[in-house]
């Protein structure tokens, strides 16, 4: 056996119209986590699908041990010892932590052909390997009760049960706290012992800097190098990553709060385990930030301001007004706006148009006659926001799911600035979204405010929150447990408050 | 202006390859071979008065698959269809009969207005149709079960309403199946299926309804997001189809000369064929109501085919079913050749 685990050499891959892939190596190491990094669209999972077959590439070498081999489908990966634990996890949410695990191989007793599961040794093995993952729970409990990092996990055991030599996360942490992540870390640790290759794909620099033996880095489609990550800063990184030195990661922040336009007054969810009692007010031309953990309440309160879920009490008030809202469109009409956290499940309609996406919400202000749609006006509209966001799309007519992350999020602002909403609130606008694009996200936010427009904006990342916020709110258990100003914002006192019960 | 069309062609056929092209159109090339051997074996298959026939059989059926075709963009179905193109088949036939037919449903009965018959049918079906509407949004059953109670309920109405086999139509009401314009060449059913056509597709992609349609079809929780009024929406598609499927089957009697309680009975199910097979995406938000045309097109010119052939009815139905999971399967490709 040679120095590396698996080595992919010189792999090519290209789509119509786009080289997605040129000459592109990696070499990973058993006993070792390996960094892959790149901006979104870069072709790192282009570059995953071409080992687990999904993709046919154009031209290369996968070496499994120093030996060629070709990888035909996911399941030949499965057996070779690759085992890739996706960004979106595919739990079979009513079956049992070991069914989800031992799925497609469930341990089997009997004579053939009468063989039936043997469900006594599927749930002992399961018990096993989750104490392998430190989770501590019964192997017989349901997914749907898990939580996304349990889930995780189980997911992770899954791979280890099968033997796996290469297990990819592809960018594990996206959806954990901070305690979860510290967990994922020891799982992470106890495997890279164990002499098992770890592909780590994630966008967050000190988690790399921290986890990872050695970064590769793509651009464009193109490997551009190899690093030991101890000789790495998080600047070097970003640079090779965007090609350029990126002096700023926040832009200067130039908008003024004025006045109190908006209150929440007892917020209280019809639901036990949610937000209570929640006040806050929101200023003209201001950006809120809001912060806490998982489980916070944070995205459950803004769907309520929203009026996608049900309310016990409270009440809101916009410029002086009392708003009755009972669901989505009553917040539009009251000039609120939001951009939910699941830009693929609730943002985006992927079948259609950019113009279709843009213009969805605001049709009724482009009618003739009070009938017919004015597709002039409505073209006028799209060609300025696609102008002042600067969405990089082939025209108008091109299908939203094949623009990348950072270009679908602003064709979804682009829906809400056509309503010209006094409030926007965004759900973690930036999730999923590669550094150039986050900035261009900010800015846009930060002009936005200066427009005098007052945006709320939820984030799990304490970084961004206090790069652009002007205020932080911070919840922890459906409480609001206090709002930090702008000066005094740090990840040391926005943690005490969203730890406190 | 050759510049222009220059570059026109370009755009057209720059990434043409014959293999694409024939998955993409294999169906209707399959067919249009099929057309050519049955003109080749049967010389009456290329005759005015086969191609009358077939654009008067496609223009009933256009209407049925023109209602079907919002509720599967919008990820539903609807198997009413056929069992309410008979009721409303039914309706006109015992309102329409001569006032000298011995088994005259309403004895007393004057000579109504066909436009009024057509009124009451559309009226009467707009009802079941806002029942699915409002039992799909409201009560959120899933489309296949709601549609398939009020597949039974209407065909028990109807039979309550009409047991036996209804004939002695007008002649008024018969001719509307053999009026034809400019010297004898199109019919008049070709004239309402455009109509109605053009004003669906005026419907489709011209108004905030028919946006709102894909929009629900593309991401329902989306939408609802985004301020569409989703429930009304699809109130609103259910609706149009039961109208739609009355007038279809209106035609359908005067065509017949004719109805039972059976009339109409496996519409819905060619209707969604057709609709598939003319690029309607099961998976919803995709849909044209060309491609709708070209459907039903060939699936009528797939029967007729058949028929001139000479095929035994019951490989016909084979033949059909065959047709109908090649369309979605070859459908699926062109997405999955994405990848």
């Amino acid at each position: 056996m040679g120095e590396y685990f698996l080595e992919l050499k010189g792999i090519s891959k290209a789509f119509p119209g786009v080289q997605a892939l040129d000459n592109v190596s990696l070499q990973v190491r058993p006993g070792s986590v390996h960094a892959l990094m790149g901006e979104n669209g870069a072709g790192k999972s282009t570059l995953m699908k071409c080992l687990f077959g999904i993709y046919k590439m154009d031209a290369g070498q996968i070496l499994l041990e120093g030996e060629e081999v070709s990888v035909i489908n996911p399941l030949d990966a499965l057996q070779k010892g690759i085992a890739m634990v996706h960004q979106e996890l595919q739990p079979i949410p009513d079956r049992s932590i070991a069914e989800n695990i031992f799925c497609g191989r469930y341990p089997t007793k009997g004579v053939w052909p009468i063989r039936w599961t043997d469900d006594k040794k599927m749930n002992e093995e399961a018990q096993k390997w989750l104490g392998e993952v430190s989770l501590n729970m019964d192997s017989k409990t349901k997914l749907r009760e898990l939580s996304i990092s349990q889930m995780q996990i189980v997911e992770i055991a899954k791979a280890i049960s099968m033997n796996a030599k290469l297990v990819i996360l592809d960018e594990p942490t996206s959806s954990l706290t901070q305690s979860e992540v510290e967990k994922l870390f020891a799982i992470i640790n106890r495997l890279r012992e164990r002499g098992v290759a770890i592909i780590y794909i994630s966008h967050k620099m000190d988690e790399i800097l921290r986890i990872s033996d050695e970064v590769t880095i793509m651009r464009d489609g193109q490997y551009i190098g190899t690093w030991k990550s101890s000789e790495m800063t998080v600047d070097m990184i970003i640079s090779k990553m965007v090609g350029r030195d990126l002096t700023n990661v926040y832009p200067p922040k130039t908008n003024t709060p004025g006045e109190v336009v908006f209150s929440v007054r007892n917020y209280s969810s019809t639901l036990p385990h949610s937000f209570k009692e929640v006040n806050f007010d929101l200023r003209k031309g201001e950006i809120l930030g809001f912060a806490g953990l998982v489980g916070a309440q944070r995205t459950e309160l803004m769907e309520a301001i929203f009026g996608l879920r049900s309310l016990e009490k409270g009440s809101v008030e916009l410029n002086k007004r009392v708003l009755r809202i009972k669901r989505p469109r009553d917040a539009i009409l009251s000039k609120i706006g939001m951009i939910t956290e699941d830009r693929r499940g609730s943002g985006i309609f992927g079948v259609l148009s950019v113009k279709d996406n843009i213009s969805v919400s605001s049709l009724n202000n482009y009618l003739l006659a009070g009938i017919v749609l004015d597709d002039a006006k409505i073209d006028k509209l799209v060609n300025d926001n696609v102008g002042r966001l600067s969405i990089k799309t082939p025209d108008l007519r091109t299908l939203i799911k094949s623009l990348s992350g950072g270009n679908q999020q602003k064709v979804i602002i682009s829906r809400w600035l056509a309503n010209n909403p006094d409030v926007l609130i965004m759900d973690e606008p930036t999730r999923g979204i590669d550094v150039g694009a986050k900035y261009e996200i900010y800015q846009i936010m930060i002009n936005l405010a200066n427009e005098g427009k007052s945006i709320i904006m939820v984030s799990s990342e304490m970084a961004e929150l206090i790069g652009v916020a002007d205020r932080i709110a911070v919840m922890c258990n459906g409480r609001l447990t206090g709002i930090v100003e702008g000066e005094e914002a740090n990840q040391e006192r926005i943690m005490q408050l969203a730890t406190q019960f | 202006m050759p510049e222009k069309l220059n570059g026109w062609f370009e755009k057209k056929f720059k990434d043409f390859s014959i293999g694409d092209f024939l998955i993409k159109n294999a169906l209707i090339i399959i067919l249009i071979i099929m057309a050519i051997v049955a003109a080749i074996y049967n010389g009456n298959f290329v005759s005015a008065n086969n191609f009358k026939n077939i654009s008067i059989n496609f223009s009933a059926r256009f209407l049925i698959a023109l209602g079907v075709s919002g509720c599967l963009i919008t990820r539903g179905t609807d198997l009413s269809a056929g069992r309410m193109a008979g009721l409303g088949a039914c309706i006109a036939g015992t309102l329409l009969q001569t006032s000298d037919y011995a088994q005259k449903f309403f004895p007393n009965l004057g000579d109504v207005p066909i436009l009024a018959v057509f009124v009451l049918a559309m009226v009467i079906c707009g009802f079941f149709g806002l029942i699915n509407g409002i039992v799909v949004s409201y009560l959120k059953v899933p489309p296949f079960i709601a549609t398939l109670g009020t597949q039974t309920i209407v065909y028990g109405a109807c039979q309550l309403y009409s047991p036996m086999p209804l004939g002695g139509y007008r002649k008024d009401y018969t001719a509307l199946s053999s009026t034809f314009f400019l010297g004898n060449s199109i019919p008049l059913f070709i004239v309402i299926a455009a109509l109605v056509g053009a004003f669906m597709w005026f419907l489709y992609n011209k108004t905030r309804h028919g946006k709102y349609m894909y929009a629900i079809g593309g991401n329902e929780t989306a939408a609802e997001v985004s301020g569409v009024n989703v429930s009304k929406t699809l109130i609103i598609i259910y609706t149009l189809a039961g109208l739609l499927y009355a007038a279809g089957g209106v035609l359908l009697g005067a065509k017949a000369g004719g109805a039972t309680v059976n009339t109409g009975y496996g519409y819905e199910l060619e209707a969604i064929a057709s609709c598939t097979i003319g690029g309607v995406s099961t998976t919803g938000g995709i849909g044209k109501i060309s491609g709708i045309v070209i459907g039903v097109l060939v699936f009528e010119f797939l029967k007729t085919s058949m028929q001139f052939l000479g095929i035994n009815p019951a490989v016909q139905y084979i033949i059909q079913g065959v047709v109908i999971i090649l369309a979605v399967a070859l459908d699926l490709r062109k997405y999955l050749a994405k990848k």
